[in-house]
């Protein structure tokens, strides 16, 4: 059996680089089944870079991708079938409904429309959407919107969800129910999520953290050893003291 | 990839095509008005002034309008591989273009989805086109209407792979216009669909070298034979190979590690 497999995500001395300029350098981390990792980092720390080579938008020569023990670069259908990934910009269809949004992705990714539309009524059951399923996306407000998306990246159910920025422009309750809606999904559909951040309310007790800063980690553990090896009191803190000492 | 997985796939791409066409009604009215204002309009105040002698595949005499219809079939075939192309830019700013990239389908697969859901579109639109001029008095034997139906796919396949590999190259939506300028209407006036090439060679040798190699004069001369239930060899291999050409430089340029999408650097958009 493969040890690697028992880790939704793998990522093993990754480096990129646009041109000459690094964006990331020597990354190493992985995610085991069931845990939250909070991708933690200021703006330009290379988190959409990194989630742009996790989905394999781009691809890099130094380094490894692996997620649920299939390797990216040698089989990425195989690895993005394991995959729900929530962008930073929405992307679903405006002028489409919710439901029409949703059967696209499922036959995307294989589903036959019986399928599809059990699903689909799970997923907009969980999040609460199922009442707007015909409504056009252009008419849902923003918090509704990402809803729509986490349930469209969930429909084929993926062992690994990504979240790049996902609560961006969102008013507190919308952003509460989010966090907490994707945190209860780690513990009932033992799902893996990698969510990047600049927010540090946005991080629960139990997470891991992988901070990021100019490219590089600079830690990653549980939040109470980020915090110990920063010795600092809190997570505010030790973030600040991580990333503002390497910029000076 | 597994058969039926790519077969769902493709439905879902060309139905997610024409839920957007559909929903666009002034796309599609735009894109029906555009050859019929030539049609009407242009090639009636040019009849009088261009005769055009018995060349092939017609066996006779015709006028103007008869012969600058399968132009107009290729005009609606280049605007709409355009459109394609645009809409993949502005989906590729909008995000959605994101997800259709990192399904679990090889990306050549994709792309040719995205290809084959916009040829049908403009397969489409060539038919509502010909009714139209049906009543016009323009009309083709029967069985070109059949016969045509495959000569539209290529040509759509090669025109609207021309449109993506453009935008592989194009950043920003605002580039998109120059383009526009710089390859539809080049495309489209130095082709055979408004004027044969014998005519175009009596004016300027140079226009006629360029007409000739142009990939456009070539997929429209393949519609004109085959709206007459003939088969153009040259014409079919000269567009098939610029098909082959044009989709290879447009999977290399959508590539996550060779092509232009990293080449252009900055970060991910």
């Amino acid at each position: 059996m493969n040890p690697l497999s028992d880790f939704s995500l793998t990522v093993k001395a990754l480096s990129y680089a646009y041109g000459k300029k690094a964006a990331l350098t020597d990354i190493n981390f992985s995610i085991a089944a069931g845990e939250c990792t909070i991708l933690l980092g200021p703006n330009g720390a290379g988190k959409s870079t990194l989630f742009s080579l996790i989905t394999h938008l781009y691809d890099s020569r130094d380094g490894e991708i692996l997620i649920k023990g299939v390797e990216l670069k040698k089989d990425p259908c195989r690895s993005l079938a394991n995959l729900g990934v929530v962008f930073q910009q929405t992307t679903l269809d405006m002028d489409l409904s919710v439901l029409q949004n949703l059967h696209y992705h499922a036959s995307l990714h294989g589903m036959t429309r019986k399928q599809a539309s059990i699903r689909i009524v799970e997923e907009l059951e969980r999040q609460g959407m199922l009442a707007r399923k015909d409504e056009k996306v252009r008419q849902l407000n923003g918090g509704h919107r990402r809803r729509v998306e986490i349930a469209r990246a969930l429909l084929h159910k993926p062992s690994l969800l990504l979240l790049d920025e996902p609560t961006v422009g969102l008013d507190v309750p919308s952003r509460q129910g989010i966090v907490d809606h994707v945190h209860s999904l780690c513990e009932s559909d033992n799902l893996s999520v990698l969510w990047a951040t600049h927010l540090i309310d946005e991080i629960h007790p139990n997470d891991k953290l992988l901070v990021l800063h100019q490219g590089a980690i600079q830690a990653q553990g549980s939040v109470s050893s980020v915090c110990g090896g920063e010795s600092a009191d809190d997570i505010s803190r030790a973030f600040k003291q991580l990333t503002q000492a390497k910029s000076s | 990839m597994k058969l039926a997985h790519a077969a769902i796939a493709l439905k879902g791409i060309i139905k997610r095509e024409l839920w957007r066409f559909l929903l666009q009604r002034e796309r599609f009215v735009a894109a029906l008005v555009r050859p019929l204002v030539w049609l009407f309009v242009f090639a009636a105040g040019f009849r009088s002034t261009l005769g055009i002698a018995i060349i092939p595949p017609y066996e006779t005499y015709i006028l103007y309008e008869v012969y600058i219809a399968a132009g107009l079939i290729g005009m609606i075939q280049l605007f709409n591989g355009m459109q394609s192309s645009l809409s993949m830019v502005y989906d590729r700013e909008m995000g959605s273009m994101k997800t259709l990239l990192v399904s679990p389908l090889p990306r050549w697969f994709l792309l040719m989805g995205k290809l084959m859901a916009g040829t049908f579109v403009s397969i489409l639109q060539a038919y509502v086109f010909l009714l139209v001029a049906w009543f016009y008095d323009i009309q083709a034997p029967w069985l070109g209407y059949v016969t045509l139906f495959p000569a539209l796919i290529l040509a759509g396949l090669m025109l609207g792979a021309l449109g993506m590999l453009l935008s592989s190259f194009i950043k920003q939506l605002e580039n998109f216009a120059g383009v526009m300028n710089f390859v539809i209407f080049p495309m489209f006036f130095m082709s055979t669909a408004l004027y044969p090439l014998w005519k175009i060679k009596e004016s300027s040798e140079l226009l006629y070298n360029l007409a000739s190699y142009n990939p456009f004069s070539q997929a429209v001369e393949l519609l004109r034979f085959a709206l007459y239930g003939q088969f153009n060899l040259y014409a079919f291999l000269y567009t098939l190979a610029a098909f082959i050409v044009f989709m290879a430089i447009a999977v290399w340029g959508y590539n996550p590690s060779k092509g232009m999408m990293v080449r252009k650097g900055g970060g991910p958009s």
